[in-house]
């Protein structure tokens, strides 16, 4: 677990279309069901359109602006490989970038899934129970995706166990 | 809902849910980001939320549901609110009978949005009391207050967002006790009230006055206001998103965090001002907050220059604070949006390229006409003015050059405001004629598909009232009106336009074919409708 400080940033890119959102309203979620205070911000709108797309999820006992600031990260997860080294930048030093390289996506029946793999090898890093994220996943995912998807979350988290990408 | 009674909402859909707990009898107006989502989340907790045709229709539907003694909503973005500022500035005069809150989600840094102007200058020309919540619990809770305070002095109150606060979310409590009742709904008639002629504007202006000045005595005392305790060495002044930023980049120094911001508390900024060595206004987009409280004699810093433009953040608020006006890094470019793989627009797009058009453009979707491929479309300045821009062009180009000049709009914006400028092409026909083409793709695609009147559904996408683009286009004497499908056969479209380019007359093409991304649902609905009543 890298975060045991006071507050976690975690700031998910990639383009639009693929999830990140989704992943991002997840996260919030399950820090939510844990207990802590947690924001979300994400800028959206001419995104529908396959642009960029960046939303920021910060948790801990007392969060204040809903924006992670330029180069403070402790986690950046992108969805879209063409999409990592443009948003290098967020990431604080040390900080952990979770990219598709990270998980075996040949093993993805579903590719839509993507964003939710990332999401179980996110989960390693941070403290917030399994359970909540699975709680979160299911309140956040469409009836008729829910296997796909806890599917590409067990998947991510097994990813944690072969390889941790820094 | 946690075990500690929090939920997790945006401020968009905290203030759907106050309106919803607050008994809002209406929500009405007009999309566009980022305050979209506020009538939608009313919608689905079951209140009477509806869209208009634009934000000066929706404003004055709430005026008249506010007229009847009822709580009013009307949402609408930054520039929505200049397409209503007309019924805004009179209707402070007027006043209301029940409540009126008028929601402006502003876009500093524009994220979506084709200017960053900052929307509490109109607090302020319209004299009308405004709140700033920075978070979903006061956009909850500002709400609430901000129908109080409309019931109480009889005033439409504006309740100021912005794209971080309406879009992001956060920890909210939500407190449905807090709501008063609502007051009964029915009409009593009062025409020196309500009628605006110049014998009774005049007292009402003065009665405007005399209303803010109570209220300001009412924001000193009991204001949305709270002084954060910190080092006396440091003392900043904010409201918003930006007091949040502001609080994390100086956690150790004072702050008076405004909830209200108009009319000011100027007493307790005062005190405040004084109680602290050095005393800063942190706030986002024009230096209004610090011009308001120098004019008052409070001595307070400002921000450089460079930080008026584009969003705050934490690091920039540091920035503020240190003095620091070195260049900033800029972050490396993301992909740009694209008009969809099959987006009808394309064809047309390509046709008017092919014919080498000057093209007077216009707000949604196809604005990305403008970018590569097709770089075809040639102006955009604010919702409706393709049509008339087209004329101008038309009016003012030596002929050869006229006669490229072609006006393209989007369904739901020529709803917006594009009609009257047809009517102008009938009524100042340019000497070369003119051709406009509406891009009926069935939905406002740009906002997130919303329906509206051209689609003839309600936003709860109920069957209703349609209008008939090509019909009204006739009924208004347009001599040449034709209705295609662009993607059908993209040849015959560029003959099309072409032939109307030759004429001396007003054209209209009507170009139907429904968005991409819209078509699977549109579909479902009109099987359910079928469905529901075979024989049609
Ligand atoms: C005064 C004003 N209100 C709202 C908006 C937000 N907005 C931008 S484009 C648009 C409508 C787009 O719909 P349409 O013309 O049907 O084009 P489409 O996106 O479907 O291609 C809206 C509501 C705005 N820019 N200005
Ligand atoms: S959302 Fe619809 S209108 Fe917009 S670019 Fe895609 S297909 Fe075209």
């Amino acid at each position: 677990m890298t975060s045991g400080g006071a507050q976690v940033n975690i700031v998910f890119a990639g383009l639009g279309g693929q999830g990140v959102l989704k992943a991002s309203d997840i996260a919030a979620d399950a820090a939510f069901r844990s207990g802590f205070d947690v924001k979300k911000s994400e800028i959206h709108g001419m995104s529908q359109r396959g642009g960029s797309v960046s939303s920021d999820v910060r948790f801990g006992r007392l969060v204040h602006s809903p924006m992670v600031p330029p180069g403070e990260a402790d986690f950046l997860v992108v969805i879209a490989p063409d999409q990592v080294e443009v948003n290098r930048w967020q990431l604080r030093a040390g900080g952990v970038l979770i990219a598709p390289a990270s998980v075996d996506q040949r093993a993805l029946a579903n590719k839509k899934t993507l964003n939710v793999a990332l999401l179980g090898l996110l989960s390693t890093f941070v403290e917030i129970p399994e359970e909540r994220w699975l709680e979160a996943v299911r309140a956040n995912v469409p009836e008729r995706f829910l296997d796909a998807n806890l599917a590409a979350f067990a998947l991510g988290r097994q990813a944690a166990h072969t390889e941790v990408m820094e | 809902m946690r075990a500690d009674d929090t939920i997790l909402a945006s401020g968009d859909e905290a203030v759907a849910l106050a309106a919803r707990h607050a008994g809002v009898a209406l929500g009405t107006g007009y999309p566009g980001t980022p305050s979209t989502e506020i009538l939608e989340a009313f919608s689905e907790l079951g209140g009477r939320a509806q869209w208009a045709p634009n934000e000066k229709v929706a404003l004055e539907v709430a005026i008249g549901a506010a007229f009847a003694n009822a709580r009013a909503l009307v949402t609408m973005k930054h520039v929505g609110l200049n397409v209503a500022a007309d019924p805004l500035f009179t209707a402070a005069y007027t006043g209301v009978s029940g409540a009126l809150v008028v929601v402006s989600a502003d876009d500093p840094g524009m994220a979506s949005s084709q200017n960053e102007q900052d929307n509490r200058h109109y607090a302020v020309a319209a004299g009308i009391p405004m709140f700033e919540p920075s978070d979903s619990q006061e956009a909850y809770d500002f709400t609430f207050q901000a129908i109080e305070i409309s019931e109480r002095w009889k005033l439409p109150v504006m309740l100021r967002l912005t794209t971080r606060v309406c879009h992001s979310k956060s920890v909210l409590r939500p407190r449905p006790a807090q709501a008063p009742e609502p007051p009964p709904v029915s009409y009593s008639k009062n025409i020196r009230l309500r009628v605006m002629i110049p014998s009774n504007a005049r007292p009402a202006h003065r009665r405007l006055r005399a209303k803010l000045a109570e209220i300001a005595q009412w924001n000193e005392a009991s204001g949305p206001n709270r002084e954060l305790e910190g080092e006396r060495s440091l003392g900043i002044v904010s409201s918003g998103i930006a007091a949040v930023h502001a609080r994390e980049a100086a956690p150790h120094a004072a702050m008076l965090k405004l909830g209200m911001t108009y009319p000011l508390p100027l007493q307790a900024v005062a005190a405040f001002a004084r109680s602290v060595q050095r005393c800063v206004v942190i706030e986002e987009g024009d230096p209004w907050l610090v011009e308001a409280l120098r004019a008052a004699g409070i001595a307070v810093e400002g921000k450089p220059e460079m930080y008026r433009f584009g969003e705050l953040n934490v690091s920039r608020v540091r920035r503020i604070l240190e003095g620091d006006v070195s260049p900033e890094a800029a972050p490396p470019p993301g992909k740009p949006p694209e008009l969809c793989a099959g987006c009808p627009h394309r064809s047309v797009f390509q046709a008017l390229k092919n014919l080498d058009c000057i093209v007077a453009g216009d707000i949604g979707c196809y604005s990305l006409g403008a970018l590569a491929p097709f770089e075809a479309l040639d102006t955009v300045v604010c919702m409706g003015a393709a049509i008339g821009m087209g004329l101008g062009l038309r009016h003012a180009l030596p002929e050869d050059q006229a006669r490229r000049v072609v006006s393209v709009i989007g369904d739901g914006t020529f709803v917006h405001s594009g009609i009257t400028g047809l009517v102008e092409a009938i009524y100042n026909p340019p000497s070369t004629g003119h051709l406009l083409i509406i891009l009926d793709n069935g939905t406002t695609a740009m906002t997130g598909m919303q329906e509206h009147p051209g689609t003839g559904r309600t936003l709860n996408h109920q069957r209703t009232g349609k209008l008939v683009f090509e019909d009204l286009a006739r009924s208004l004497g347009v001599p040449s009106v034709h209705v295609v499908d662009p993607t059908l056969n993209p040849r015959a479209f560029e003959e099309l336009v072409a032939e109307c380019l030759k004429r001396r007359e007003i054209s209209v093409i009507v170009a139907r074919r429904t968005c991409l991304l819209a078509t699977g649902r549109i579909k479902e609905m009109e099987k359910a409708d079928r469905a529901v009543c075979p024989v049609e």
